[in-house]
């Protein structure tokens, strides 16, 4: 074969030399193309395998790992969750290819038997100060509320940075929730030779070839626009249809095992399903579902086309399966059937044109990356010459303003479980045959990362536990969306192996299991490398939904508390994992205890936007007298990790006191919600001070006045 | 009262409006698939919200034609309750049960958020419950939710009071008059933009809209 064809496909010489080998023989082209998509990095993860590893399995709730999606068991329940990167497809398409990255993980989550009931989208982005960058941003929200809203999963957090690092290559990542009963798990495997491999859902076509090893495994070159037929086009309707098809199907009990089609499409599905089973499964082509004629075997084999699912099915009980995909309009066929020889076999017409061990295929090879620790600039602090108006500053910046103007476009109340708003920290949601309910987040400061991988990634973890706690939620498990730069440059390999470094130890540390996750390499372009962006999506488990808390100031006359210690800011937050851990665990036993009316993190911007945030979303003012002994700047915006704000009712204070004291935290009684102001004053001397309403109108106006009316579509 | 909760592929909010019939309201409810014929038995049909058929070609375009929405026309016309909302109203009117019909938002933006509804006539069987003039909060999410009709139809909804519903206080979507539901002329079918279902229980933020299901529950 000539080197320009598996080059192409994105095999190295010595990954070809090696099939040869392994085969003893030259593959065909359509095996070719199946080694080409299973040893990408985006399925095989051949760069970064060796790090995962790391990750702790088990935690302080019983874990399920080791399928497509991962999750936790409380009190009988499943709770699946995974997060997958849908960078740059986005980069290139961003309404399709944030719309696909939509449906591929809602399709994970289904997959395993569970309902999905919420997404998060945790997105980065260039600055809104340039036409490329906010038609990115507009798409890719257009993307997630066009499939969202109508696939009827509501879309219920997230986060959105911007920074000049990911002009050339947004993150797109999705996390998804899904529930069911323990009992009800499905499996991603075939099993019992003799039963049958069903295809269901849409037609192949030509969309998305390549998209998985080609896309998503190389970094963008200019005229990355060659690249869009790579994207794949999402139909939400049918993706609809398939959950309540699919659903309806793992209820009968005669599915052995499912696998979505995402990522190398058939190719994966197949020769994964037969892996996982140790079996091995004969596939003809020509009865595959196809939407155009004409197309090659290997098109078919590669291809991306959405919403589709293999099913392996008991051998005679075919036609009920069928019966209930073709109820909900889709396509079902059967398309093959299991053999006990451990082999991929896939035919067209008479020809077999792939014959191979389906081992092989999922035992993508594992490489040593060389890695260096490059050199960073420390961070330097200017000091605001006034306060207020720096606080003002502050809101209006896309990274702290609120994004209402993007959740509000998501329909995040379908299905009736949001019982905590978008908006906060967490959201959390309610499960109606409980009384128990789950809160959900997604985090990662990854300028943070940038300066320091390990305790980035650290804090990127405490910060999506403290989001949790502050609900009232026992932070449960982790998925991930590890987002970094050309692995092949050994700088660029440093930061993704001391980021998981850092999340390994941080989650070891914490009791939390890593249940599954997604890696995605080669995030950068002739523009540059992305900073460092370990997304981290986090479940907590609110034991009693009663209990719930949120981040508004409720009532005035209610004491402000500060949990945990002010530092002197550096520009860096360093993190200590046992004061944090200290702090949110005197957090969630006040709020258990139903001591606490409101509780924020402390994050961008320090205590004065934690303030201005409480203050804004309560619509209530707020008096302080601090007295620290640190600098002003640093008390009001320093960064500092393990601090929550809370509020109580006055009559509280004894009991909280003793909590704090317990758990050996520093605590501070810094003022009293009230009024119409933020005012914030240090031994009696003004720091700051401003109205609620002005405030509020920055914070709310930010991102929208930064697009124009055409872009918005908003009249002004 | 027998509640039915109709089920078009794509429909969204069916499980939702079938929980708060059957677990909140604590009444008799079943799901109708959307080829079925038969509505007997049932006193009230829901159609729910979503993106019934995809909303391809139109919102609600390709829905009445599904089979059963001749079956609900025959119980319309036979006196029996039928509530749209959201995805349904704009099958409703589709399907001309309502006159007018719901254009994009103003803003060319879905919209998800807890709103104002004014009650224009609380001498409706859904609204009986309530004052007129009173504010109810309960959240829309929808991205078709401008309600247009022609001036003749206008003046024949104010003649015959069929403006049950208005936003009180911003329009988020453009629609005229602000209205956010109406009823036919008879009474018995109403279609409204903002999801009672949604604001039917305290966990969830108000409790507001279970006053229409109280004023359903009188008759």
């Amino acid at each position: 074969m000539e080197k320009k064809v598996y080059r192409e496909l994105g095999l190295t010489d010595a990954e070809f030399e090696r099939i040869v080998k392994t085969l003893d023989r030259e593959p065909t082209p359509t095996e070719t193309a199946m080694f080409s998509v299973e040893w990408s990095e985006h399925c095989g993860y051949p760069r970064s395998r060796k790090y995962l590893r790391l990750f702790p399995q088990k935690g302080k709730y019983e874990s399920l790992v080791g399928e497509d999606a991962g999750g936790i068991v409380y009190d009988g329940k499943a709770i699946i969750f995974k997060a997958e990167s849908h960078n740059h497809p986005s980069q290139v398409e961003p309404r399709q290819g944030a719309a696909t990255g939509v449906g591929g993980i809602i399709r994970d989550i289904f997959t395993t038997g569970a309902r999905p009931i919420a997404l998060l989208d945790s997105l980065r982005f260039g600055p809104l100060d340039n036409p490329l960058n906010k038609f990115i941003f507009s798409g890719v929200i257009d993307g997630i509320q066009f499939y969202g809203n109508c696939v009827g999963v509501p879309t219920v957090g997230g986060e959105i940075y911007f920074d000049e690092a990911y002009a050339g290559n947004c993150l797109v990542n999705v996390m998804c929730v899904g529930v069911c009963e323990r009992d009800e798990i499905a499996r991603a495997r075939a099993q019992g030779p003799g039963n049958s491999i069903i295809y269901a859902g849409s037609k192949t076509g030509r969309d998305g070839i390549g998209g998985c090893s080609v896309l998503a495994s190389s970094e963008f070159a200019a005229g990355e626009c060659e690249k869009r037929p790579t994207v794949q086009v999402g139909d939400p309707f049918t993706e609809k249809c398939l959950i309540e098809a699919t659903l309806e199907a793992l209820k009968t009990g005669l599915v052995v095992g499912i696998k979505d089609m995402g990522a190398a499409g058939l190719t994966c599905s197949s020769a994964e399903m037969a892996a996982a089973g140790g079996v091995g499964v004969d596939v003809d082509l020509d009865k595959v579902p196809l939407r155009e004629t004409g197309m090659e075997p290997w098109e078919i084999m590669m291809s991306e086309s959405q919403e589709r699912q293999l099913l392996c099915v008991q051998r005679g009980k075919e036609q009920a399966i069928l019966d209930i995909f073709h109820k909900w309009g889709l396509e079902a066929e059967v398309v093959g059937f299991v053999t006990e020889k451990k082999q991929v076999v896939i035919r067209s017409g008479d020809k077999i044109v792939a014959n191979l061990p389906a081992d092989e295929l999922a035992k993508a090879p594992i490489y040593e990356m060389a890695f260096e620790k490059p050199k960073t600039e420390k961070p330097k602090v200017k000091k605001p010459a006034n306060n207020s108006r720096h606080l003002l500053k502050l809101l209006a910046d896309p990274n702290i303003a609120s994004k209402k103007w993007v959740y509000e476009q998501y329909d995040h109340m379908v299905q009736l479980n949001t019982t905590v708003y978008p908006g906060g920290d967490a959201t959390v949601l309610r499960l109606k045959d409980k009384d128990w309910g789950i809160a959900v987040t997604t985090d990662c400061n990854a300028r943070y990362c940038q300066l320091d991988p390990y305790i980035g990634a650290q804090i990127a973890v405490s910060e999506a536990m403290r989001n949790l706690v502050v609900t009232g939620a026992d932070p449960a498990a982790v998925t991930d969306c590890l987002n970094f730069a050309n692995p092949e440059k050994p700088d660029r390999f440093y930061m993704f192996k001391s980021c998981v470094e850092g999340i390994a130890d941080a989650c070891k540390f914490y009791n939390l299991p890593v249940v599954s996750g997604n890696v995605s390499l080669y995030n950068e372009s002739p523009r540059g490398p992305i900073l460092p962006t370990p997304m981290i999506g986090m479940v907590g488990i609110v034991k009693h939904i009663n209990q719930r808390c949120s981040a508004p100031f409720k009532e005035k006359g209610d004491l402000i508390i500060l949990l945990g210690e002010t530092k002197t800011w550096t520009g860096m937050p360093d993190i200590d994992l046992k004061v944090e851990a200290k702090v949110q665990k005197a957090c969630l036993e006040a709020i258990q205890l139903g001591l606490v009316k409101s509780a924020h993190d402390l994050s961008e911007g320090g205590l004065a936007v934690a303030l201005a945030e409480c203050c804004i979303l309560g619509k209530i003012g707020a008096s302080l007298n601090l007295n620290e002994p640190v600098d002003n700047n640093s008390l009001l915006f320093g960064e500092g990790q393990s601090r929550i704000l809370i509020t109580i009712s006055p009559d509280n204070i004894f009991p909280l006191s003793d909590i704090a004291m317990l758990n050996d935290v520093p605590f501070q009684i810094l003022g009293k919600v009230g009024g119409a102001l933020l005012s914030i004053f240090k031994k009696q001397k003004k720091l700051l001070e401003l109205p609620v309403k002005k405030m509020s109108d920055t914070y709310y106006h930010a991102i929208p006045n930064l697009l124009t009316p055409a872009e918005t579509g908003e009249k002004r | 009262m027998k509640f039915g909760v109709i089920v078009f592929p794509g429909s969204n909010c069916d499980q939702d409006c079938y929980h708060v019939a059957k677990n909140v309201l604590k009444q008799p409810t079943k799901y109708v698939w959307h080829q079925e014929t038969d509505l007997s038995g049932l006193d009230c049909v829901i159609l729910p919200g979503g993106f019934s058929y995809g909303d391809y070609l139109r919102t609600g375009a390709i829905a009445r034609f599904s089979p059963v929405m001749e079956a609900v026309k025959k119980f319309a016309d036979s006196g029996k309750y039928v509530i749209g909302i959201c995805n349904g109203f704009q099958v409703l009117t589709e399907a001309g049960l309502l006159p007018g019909a719901l254009h994009r938002n103003r803003d060319l933006h879905f919209i998800c958020r807890h709103i104002e509804l004014k009650v224009a006539n609380n001498k409706t069987a859904f609204t009986s419950a309530c004052k007129t003039g009173q504010t109810l909060n309960i959240p829309i999410a929808h991205g078709e939710g401008n309600y247009t009709c022609d001036a003749a139809t206008l003046k024949e909804l104010k003649k015959n009071k069929q403006i049950v519903f208005t936003y009180a206080g911003e329009n988020p979507n453009g629609s005229l008059q602000s209205i956010a539901g109406i009823c036919n002329k008879r009474g018995n079918v109403l279609g409204m933009m903002p999801h009672p279902e949604r604001a039917s229980e305290a966990a969830l933020g108000s409790v507001d809209g279970m006053m229409i299901w109280r004023s359903l529950l009188k008759r």
